[in-house]
């Protein structure tokens, strides 16, 4: 796959259909792709863009270890066609940190031990981004709403809820500066 | 007592590898890529059980992008880890709705999926094993040759001609007499479906075999590479030494990645592709589907009672809806045996467990093995023993609890070193402000609100799991810088336990955290033996050998200086990254000056770089015997308690658990952070046990509900309000620093407690799990009848 030259690379078309050009935004950086009209989202940030952050964690839309911010909302890549996203501004969780520093929504995911095995983290940051986009000063129970599409067996949540309280009151201490 | 003066344990440190799963850079086997990679698919059985009569690949084979297809007959191997009873690929017969009968390896998914759609097998659907009751008539048998497989002797004890995988027994006393001094029998039956362990990363495997030798090199997704390697050798009977097993990040285990699964399959496949990589990654239809489960269990119990409350005899039956093949399910079984009676003196008892074979998804270890289970019946049943003599739950359990002097039900003596329950119980009766069963009169005037609470108890414990012998090691380098490496062959797949290692390491080195590395990504050719990371026995094994480590580097370390400093080993002592003379403390030596061994200013080296090693062999455990179960097969009991209170909508019949408070005796946190996380992780994979999950089989065996639409686990919505951990420190004399396991007690006994305060709360006792909205509506609109 080319992301350079659109259509003038081979590409492999397990689908067999005419692939489709694309150009979007992924982490701040312009992607131009052709793509198979049947690849999901999520598939193609992993397998052409090579963005691993991004879990699959069931492929139906029911668990969020896939969500990625879409033009500003959480969704689930993995039920999204990659050729849907035209034009679109895409935020993975490779698009969390700024430059060599990571957010504070990652420290405190760190300090409240927010994650163990971890391969729900990725989803769940992305989730939690975009609420506190959103609502800078969410409550708890905002905050499960938000949560509740993203499943973690780990955790119990609870240091989950934590860490995205204690990040709101950080952000909005920083922006108040 | 001394006051304990640490410098590392009982820190709540940040989990070391944390930076690296919150930026999206830990690695994980489903985000692997090797060069030439195929992808695998495999096609699953209609039938819970059913005649193969023909199968056709060839349209299959001849799909462009498809380099092997595999069928039964080309993977002639059986596995087992106790019970030497599947095969790779079904052959002949399939046993379960979901075993696989096919496999493909193509250049991408699409393709390998295709190809699957492409293969007819022809079946003749025969009759079925659905139910315990069916499996123990025998009219049908899951395994024909049953007399002729391959078993552990004289641990596991499968029955001629029979579905019994394993029938284990402990008999104790005179049960007979027991119950005839009995004031009151009581006899009930609980029971619960099979559940799914549910980690977030469905099982992986990618494999490369070398085709012009035996040698395997394998990635996946496991919780015991060391299991993987012996199985795999043993299955193909080639030399351990030619399996390589390599372990990246792992996304959640819970037991369910623990012995061999996707392993040899995927290696067949590799060897039929020529020796290219293949992956397969389970869907997580799969992971329900495919993939071992938790057993359904029906535990039918008996208890003589004395009108005080004090249990003069016990005769109980476990009985365990397997699935088609044993597993690990005949060792959760096993453990019934010395666990199944909770923290208890029972002085006569008289306890069965039997593994069966049934027509369903098999059944592996989950979280607490077989102890959510058992403390189901147990826990239920000590309430519903206090409801008949009109007693307080809480006294009844107090006057029986395990103290020092008392032994358990597999003979072992308790010491005050031992763990307390009673500590646990009464803290957690504290906390929930626990004063008896609440009055019919609270109870009617509550229920004209529309919402009942109550409040339940229960108790729990558990020991780890394994066979008598299983040991760890540790490895220990030190850095030209004095930093420090260590290898350990266990797997940290969330819990936390390389964190706790790192910080054994510290503390016995006396060196910061930062300096401390455990090495991730086990690899059998690298990282030293490890039995298999199950059964909470990581800290005190895994630590325990880490500290041997230390002990021996600062030996070494010690007998190096002792020539630098002219003085005998015995004038020297350690700390603060130094090695120096315990009265002249200024003749010392850096820690990094002797990593290498050590320089003279002459250029005259001695010593050399410094490695050392720690081992932990389970000691004084001991096979339990054959027909009374008696012996010692624990190698530390973690005891504990719920003290949960609910409210009931009595309209909708939704549960809301407004806390839970959770105490555990394990001797010495380590790491409070981590500990609280296994706990509040524990509880609510407790509650989704208790009211959320479970399969649900049709009447011809297929499972109705393999997705999470129809399988949920609890989400962030579904959270108790509270969840209060407590922590007894009662020490464990052989633990390191005095610690226990925890990693799987969280979760034993939360049904039997919900259970329980939906007793206190509706004045209905509840038999079977789980307790759903709709289970619960539908008792109390009964009650009213």
């Amino acid at each position: 796959m080319c992301e350079v030259h659109k259509n003038n690379c081979f590409i492999h078309v397990p689908s067999g259909m005419q692939p489709i050009a694309l150009s979007c935004i992924v982490n701040g950086e312009a992607v131009a792709a052709m793509v198979d009209p049947t690849m999901t989202l999520l598939n193609f940030l992993r397998s052409e863009l090579k963005l691993f952050g991004t879990k699959e964690g069931c492929g139906e839309g029911e668990c969020g270890a896939c969500t990625i911010i879409m033009n500003g909302v959480a969704v689930n890549s993995c039920l999204i066609l990659a050729a849907e996203v035209e034009e679109a501004n895409i935020i993975t969780v490779e698009g969390l940190a700024q430059g060599d520093k990571i957010s504070i929504l990652q420290e405190e995911f760190i300090e409240k031990d927010a994650l163990q095995c971890g391969f729900c983290t990725p989803g769940m940051l992305m989730s939690a981004r975009a609420l506190l986009d959103r609502i800078p000063n969410p409550t708890v129970d905002e905050v499960k709403e938000a949560l509740a599409g993203n499943f973690c067996r780990c955790t119990g949540y609870f240091p989950i809820i934590d860490a995205v309280m204690a990040t709101a009151e950080r952000e909005r201490r920083e922006l108040r500066k | 007592m001394m006051e304990k003066q640490y410098k590392h344990i009982g820190k709540p440190y940040n989990r070391k590898e944390a930076q690296e799963k919150v930026t999206g850079q830990a690695i994980y086997t489903h985000d692997m890529e090797l060069p030439g990679m195929l992808h695998a698919k495999c096609l699953h059985s209609p039938y819970a059980r059913a005649k193969i009569l023909s199968i056709d690949a060839s349209e299959a084979k001849m799909l462009p992008g498809v380099k092997a297809v595999l069928l039964g007959e080309d993977a002639p191997y059986l596995l087992g880890l106790y019970m030497v009873d599947k095969r790779i690929i079904a052959k002949e017969e399939v046993r379960y709705q979901g075993e696989v009968v096919a496999a493909v390896a193509a250049v991408d998914e699409a393709t390998a999926e295709r190809a699957i759609s492409l293969i007819k097998v022809e079946y003749q659907e025969l009759p079925a094993v659905h139910t315990i009751d069916e499996a123990l008539e025998a009219k049908i048998l899951v395994h024909e040759d049953i007399n002729e497989l391959e078993y552990m002797q004289g641990v596991f004890f499968p029955q001629p001609d029979s579905n019994i995988a394993s029938w284990n027994k402990a008999k104790k006393g005179d049960v007979k007499k027991g119950f005839e001094e009995a004031d009151v029998i009581i006899e009930n039956e609980l029971s619960l479906p099979a559940v799914a362990h549910v980690p977030m990363e469905t099982h992986v495997t990618i494999a490369q075999a070398d085709l012009y030798s035996s040698k395997i090199k394998i990635w996946s997704s496991a919780q015991s590479p060391f299991a993987v390697r012996q199985l795999l050798a043993k299955s193909f009977g080639i030399h351990k030494s030619d399996v390589h097993v390599i372990v990246p990040y792992v996304g959640g285990g819970f037991g369910g990645k623990a012995g061999i699964h996707l392993e040899p399959l995927v290696t067949l496949l590799s060897k039929a592709a020529k020796g290219r990589p293949v992956k397969l990654k389970a869907t997580r239809e799969e992971e329900f589907n495919q993939l071992p489960t938790r057993a359904g269990m029906r535990g039918r119990i008996k208890t003589g009672v004395k009108k005080d409350g004090t249990i003069t005899a016990m005769a109980v039956y476990y009985d365990w809806d397997s699935g088609a093949y044993a597993d690990y399910g005949v060792n959760v079984g096993k453990a019934a045996v010395y666990s199944g009676a909770g923290p208890y003196e029972i002085h006569n008892i008289e306890l069965h467990s039997r593994t069966l074979y049934t027509n369903k998804v098999f059944s592996t270890a989950y979280r607490g093995f077989g102890h959510l289970e058992t403390h189901w019946t147990i826990e239920r049943q000590m309430d519903l023993i206090a409801q008949r003599l009109g007693l307080d739950p809480y006294e009844v359990r107090m006057k029986n609890i395990l103290r020092p002097g008392s032994r358990t039900l597999s003979g072992e003596l308790i010491y005050e070193t031992s763990g307390s329950p009673s500590d646990c119980l009464e803290a957690v009766a504290k906390e929930i402000g626990w004063s008896g069963y609440q009055s019919e009169e609270a109870r009617e005037a509550q229920l004209k609100t529309g919402k009942v609470r109550g409040k339940g108890l229960a108790m729990l414990q558990k020991a780890p799991a394994m066979p008598s012998y299983t040991s760890t090691a540790a490895i220990m380098q030190m850095d030209e810088d004095g930093r420090i490496k260590v290898m350990i062959g266990a797997i940290d797949m969330g819990q936390g336990a390389n964190t706790v290692m790192a910080q054994i390491a510290a503390e016995a080195l006396d060196v910061p955290m930062e300096n401390v590395e455990v090495v991730w990504e086990v690899d059998t050719n690298k990282h030293p033996y490890d039995w298999n990371t199950v059964a909470s026995k990581f800290t005190f094994m895994g630590g325990n050998a880490i500290k041997k480590a230390a002990n021996s580097m600062i030996k070494q370390m010690k007998e190096l200086a002792a020539q630098v400093l002219r003085c005998h080993v015995d004038e020297l002592t350690h700390g603060g990254g130094y090695i120096y003379h315990v009265h002249h403390t200024h003749r010392r030596i850096a820690y990094e000056k002797l990593s290498r061994g050590y320089v003279y200013e002459n250029g005259n080296g001695i010593g050399g770089p410094l490695i050392a090693h720690g081992v932990y062999m389970a000691d004084g455990l001991s096979n339990l015997h054959p027909e009374t179960g008696q012996g010692m097969p624990a190698l530390d009991w973690t005891f504990g308690a719920h003290g949960i209170e609910l409210e009931v909508n009595i309209e909708t019949g939704e549960i809301t658990i407004l806390k839970v408070a959770s105490a555990f005796d394990i001797g010495q946190v380590i790491n409070k952070k981590l500990v609280d996380g296994q706990v509040m992780g524990g509880v609510l994979q407790g509650i989704g046990s208790a009211i959320l999950e479970g399969y649900k089989f049709a009447p011809n065996g297929r499972l109705m509900n393999p997705s999470f639409t129809d399988n949920k686990i609890p989400t962030a919505k579904d959270l108790p309000l509270e969840i209060v951990p407590i922590y007894i420190e009662n020490p464990q004399t052989d633990g390191p620093y005095g610690a226990r396991g925890i990693g799987e007690h969280p979760m034993i006994s939360v049904p039997s407690a919900i259970g329980n305060a939906l007793y206190d709360a509706l004045g209905i006792n509840f038999y079977r799990l789980p307790l759903s909205p709709e289970n619960v509506a539908l008792a109390i609109a009964n009650k009213d009848h």
